[in-house]
C-alpha cells in the first residue's frame, strides 16, 4: 500500500476528504499530540526530545519501560536479566474476554514485551545499579509471578553484587488472572527487599503515574528513600472503587504525588529531567556510608571521590541531558 | 471435643458431602455472620487475654484486634480481623476491613512479640483494607507494606489461620507466618469474586463464576502449595463453632510445638535458620516457565 502511494500519490493530486490518502499520511496523531493537561498541541518530536514532558505546563506523559530506561540509564549501559521468565496460566483462567494464556500471547506481540517488569543492570552517571522497571502497556504492569520471580532474582543479585536497586513503579493492580498466586507476590517481593534491607543496600522507589494495589501496598512504599513524579497518581484503592465505596465525592488532587507529599508519604516530587543527578547523588551517599555500599568496592562499585574523578568521562547522551535545562 | 471426635472427623471431610459445595458456597459460609470470628477463637482458645489498643501515632482500629494471651501453657501474641455481629458493631469494626491504623498496631504488636520472644499467632477474616478517602489520606498502602516488612522479619515463629474471608491485601497483612492454615470453608482471594466479575467480565452478576475460575477455596490453595495445611469442617463452622474452634486451637498448638522445638530466641543461627525458612517458603510460590524450567 505504501509503495502504491508512493508510485501514485506523488503525481496525483490529493483530493479533499480522500479519507484513503488521509489514513495514509497519518495525520495528526503521529506528528502532534494534545497535551491532556493544558490543551497544548505538542510537535510529537519536540516532546520526545523534552523526554515527553509537556514544555509548556511540564505535565509528564507516561513512557514505555525501554523509554524509561533509556532516560535513566547511560547510554548501552543496561544489560537485561531474565528476559525469558514467561507467564503461566496455572488456573487455566478464562474470563469473559476470553482465555488467559491466550491474551499473554497477544499481549506479547502487542508490546513485544515478555511480561509487566524489566530487570537488569545499569550504570546512571557511571554508578552501577540494579534497575527494575514497572511496562504499564503490558497488562497494566499488574503484577504477576513472574513479576515476583524476576523481582527477587534481581534483588538477590544486587545483594550478591553488592549494587543498590531503583525500582521504577507503576502498576494497575493484581493480576487477577493467576488467583491468589499474584496475591502472594506482594510477599515473595517484600521478602527479597527485606534481605537487601538486612544487607544494608539502599532501595530507591520511583513512583510514576498510575501506581496503584499491591505493588504500593508491598515493596514499593517501604523503600529507602521514595521519589514521584509530578501529577503521578498513586494510592491502594483505585478512585473508582473509593466512590463506588464511600459515595463521596472525591477532593481535588486526591491521590496525586502532591497530595502523597503532602501527607508525609514519600521524600521528594522530582521533574524527570532531574532523576538522573537525583539518583547518581543519592547512591553516592550512601558510597560514603561506613556500613553497606561503602564497605565493600568489589565489583566494579568503587568510592564516591573515585567516581567522581570519572563521571566527567562517562558520557551521557540520554534524553536526560538535553531536557534538564528546559524543565522545573 | 475429645480425640476420637476428631480423628472422626478428618475421616468424615475425606468423603464428599462438603466436597460438593461450589466456591460461592464457600464464600457465603466464610461470610457468615454467625461464623466464629477472631474474638471467638480468643475466648475459646486463650485465657488471661489482655487487649493492646491503639497505634501510637492516631488512633485505634477495632477491625484489628490484638494483645498478650496464654495459649494452651504458653504467652503469645494473639492478633486477627474482627468484624461485628449487628450493625451497630460493624459501624464500630468497620465490617472487619482495617484502616492504617489496624496495620499499624499490628506491626507494633509484631515488634513486641518479638522484643520478649513471644510467639505470634494470626486469626484472617477480612473483606478486605478499607478502601475510603480517609484511609487513603492516612497511607493505606504504606501501612500495609510496613506490616509485611515487619512480619517478613520477625524473629520469633508466626502461625496464621485463614478462618473465614481472606480479602486481598488487608489479609496479607497479616498472614506472612511460618505456616498458613486455612479452614476448609475459608476462602482466600486476591479480589472478591463481586469485585474480580466486575472487572474482568465488566458484570458483577458474575460472581460465582468468577469465584469458582479464581481457585480461592482451602482445597484449591492446598493443591497449589499455598497453604500448609488445610483444617477440615465437617460441619460448617457456625453450626458447630465449639468445635471448629477447638480443631483449629489443637493443629495451631500441633504446629507451634513443632515450631518453638527448635526455637530458642538466643539462639542467632537458630533465629536465622527460621527467618530462611520463611524466606524460602514465599520465595517458590508463583507459576512462571522459563526456556527448559518451569516454576
Amino acid at each position: 500500500m505504501r509503495n502504491f502511494f508512493q508510485r501514485q500519490g506523488k503525481f496525483r493530486p490529493l483530493s479533499k476528504g480522500d479519507e484513503r490518502s488521509a489514513e495514509q499520511q497519518q495525520i495528526p496523531e503521529d506528528l502532534w499530540v494534545k497535551c491532556p493537561k493544558c490543551g497544548e498541541l505538542l510537535y510529537s518530536r519536540e516532546l520526545e526530545r523534552n523526554a515527553r514532558v509537556c514544555p509548556k505546563c511540564s505535565h509528564h506523559f507516561r513512557l514505555s519501560a525501554r523509554e524509561r530506561i533509556s532516560l535513566l540509564a547511560d547510554s548501552d549501559s543496561f544489560q537485561e536479566w531474565d528476559s525469558t521468565v514467561s507467564p503461566q496460566d496455572p488456573l487455566k483462567f478464562v474470563d469473559g474476554q476470553g482465555p488467559y494464556d491466550e491474551k499473554i500471547v497477544k499481549t506479547q506481540k502487542k508490546t513485544g514485551e515478555t511480561e509487566s517488569l524489566i530487570t537488569g543492570s545499569a550504570r546512571i552517571n557511571g554508578r552501577p545499579v540494579v534497575m527494575v522497571v514497572a511496562e504499564f502497556n503490558f497488562l497494566g504492569a499488574s503484577m504477576g509471578s513472574v513479576w515476583g520471580e524476576k523481582m527477587a532474582r534481581a534483588v538477590e543479585r544486587a545483594v550478591e553484587e553488592r549494587m543498590p536497586v531503583l525500582t521504577v513503579n507503576a502498576s494497575g493492580g493484581a493480576r487477577m488472572h493467576e488467583g491468589l498466586f499474584s496475591l502472594m507476590q506482594m510477599a515473595k517481593t517484600i521478602a527479597a527487599f527485606h534481605r537487601l534491607g538486612e544487607n544494608r543496600l539502599p532501595h530507591f522507589s520511583l513512583l510514576v503515574d498510575p501506581c496503584y494495589g499491591g505493588v504500593p501496598a508491598s515493596y514499593a512504599t517501604v523503600a529507602d528513600v521514595m521519589i514521584a513524579e509530578p501529577g503521578a497518581l498513586i494510592g491502594f484503592a483505585g478512585q473508582r472503587v473509593i466512590e463506588q465505596v464511600t459515595r463521596q465525592k472525591l477532593p481535588e488532587g486526591f491521590q496525586t504525588a502532591e497530595f502523597l507529599l503532602e501527607h508525609g508519604m514519600i521524600d521528594q516530587i522530582v521533574d524527570r529531567g532531574n532523576l538522573r543527578d537525583l539518583i547518581s547523588t543519592l547512591i553516592d551517599h550512601y558510597l560514603g556510608a561506613p556500613q553497606g555500599l561503602g564497605s565493600y568496592s568489589a565489583n566494579g562499585l568503587r568510592s564516591a571521590t573515585e567516581l567522581e574523578q570519572t563521571v566527567t568521562v562517562v558520557d551521557t547522551p540520554g534524553p536526560a541531558t538535553t531536557t534538564t535545562g528546559g524543565m522545573s | 471435643m475429645t480425640q476420637t471426635d476428631e480423628t472422626l472427623s478428618q475421616e468424615e471431610t475425606g468423603t464428599e458431602p462438603t466436597a460438593t459445595l461450589s466456591a460461592m458456597d464457600r464464600v457465603r459460609l466464610a461470610r457468615d455472620p454467625q461464623r466464629p470470628a477472631t474474638l471467638d477463637y480468643i475466648g475459646e482458645l486463650c485465657s488471661d487475654f489482655v487487649e493492646l489498643r491503639g497505634d501510637r501515632s492516631f488512633g485505634d482500629d477495632c477491625a484489628l484486634i490484638g494483645g498478650l494471651a496464654t495459649f494452651r501453657g504458653r504467652s503469645v501474641m494473639v492478633m486477627g480481623h474482627q468484624g461485628g455481629t449487628n450493625t451497630r458493631e460493624n459501624i464500630e469494626r468497620n465490617f472487619g476491613m482495617p484502616r492504617p491504623e489496624g496495620f499499624r498496631k499490628a506491626r507494633r504488636l509484631m515488634r513486641h512479640a518479638q522484643k520478649f520472644s513471644l510467639p505470634i499467632l494470626t486469626f484472617v477474616d477480612t473483606s478486605g483494607a478499607d478502601p475510603g478517602i480517609s484511609s487513603e489520606e492516612r497511607g493505606q498502602a504504606t501501612a500495609i507494606a510496613e506490616c509485611l516488612m515487619q512480619m517478613i522479619g520477625t524473629r520469633v515463629p508466626i502461625i496464621c489461620t485463614v478462618i473465614g474471608e481472606g480479602g486481598s491485601g488487608g489479609a496479607l497483612a497479616i498472614s506472612l507466618g511460618d505456616r498458613l492454615l486455612m479452614l476448609e470453608n475459608a476462602v482466600y482471594a486476591v479480589a472478591s469474586p463481586e469485585a474480580c466479575a466486575a472487572i474482568l467480565w465488566k458484570d458483577a452478576s458474575k460472581a460465582a463464576e468468577a469465584a469458582e475460575t479464581m481457585r480461592i477455596t482451602a482445597a484449591d490453595l492446598d493443591r497449589f502449595g499455598i497453604i500448609d495445611e488445610l483444617i477440615p469442617e465437617p460441619v460448617p463452622a457456625h453450626e458447630a463453632p465449639r468445635d471448629t474452634i477447638y480443631t483449629v486451637g489443637d493443629r495451631i498448638a500441633a504446629h507451634l510445638d513443632m515450631l518453638c522445638a527448635t526455637f530458642d530466641p538466643d539462639d542467632d543461627a537458630g533465629v536465622h535458620d527460621l527467618l530462611d525458612r520463611r524466606y524460602s517458603k514465599f520465595r517458590k510460590i508463583g507459576a512462571w516457565s522459563e526456556a527448559g524450567t518451569e516454576g
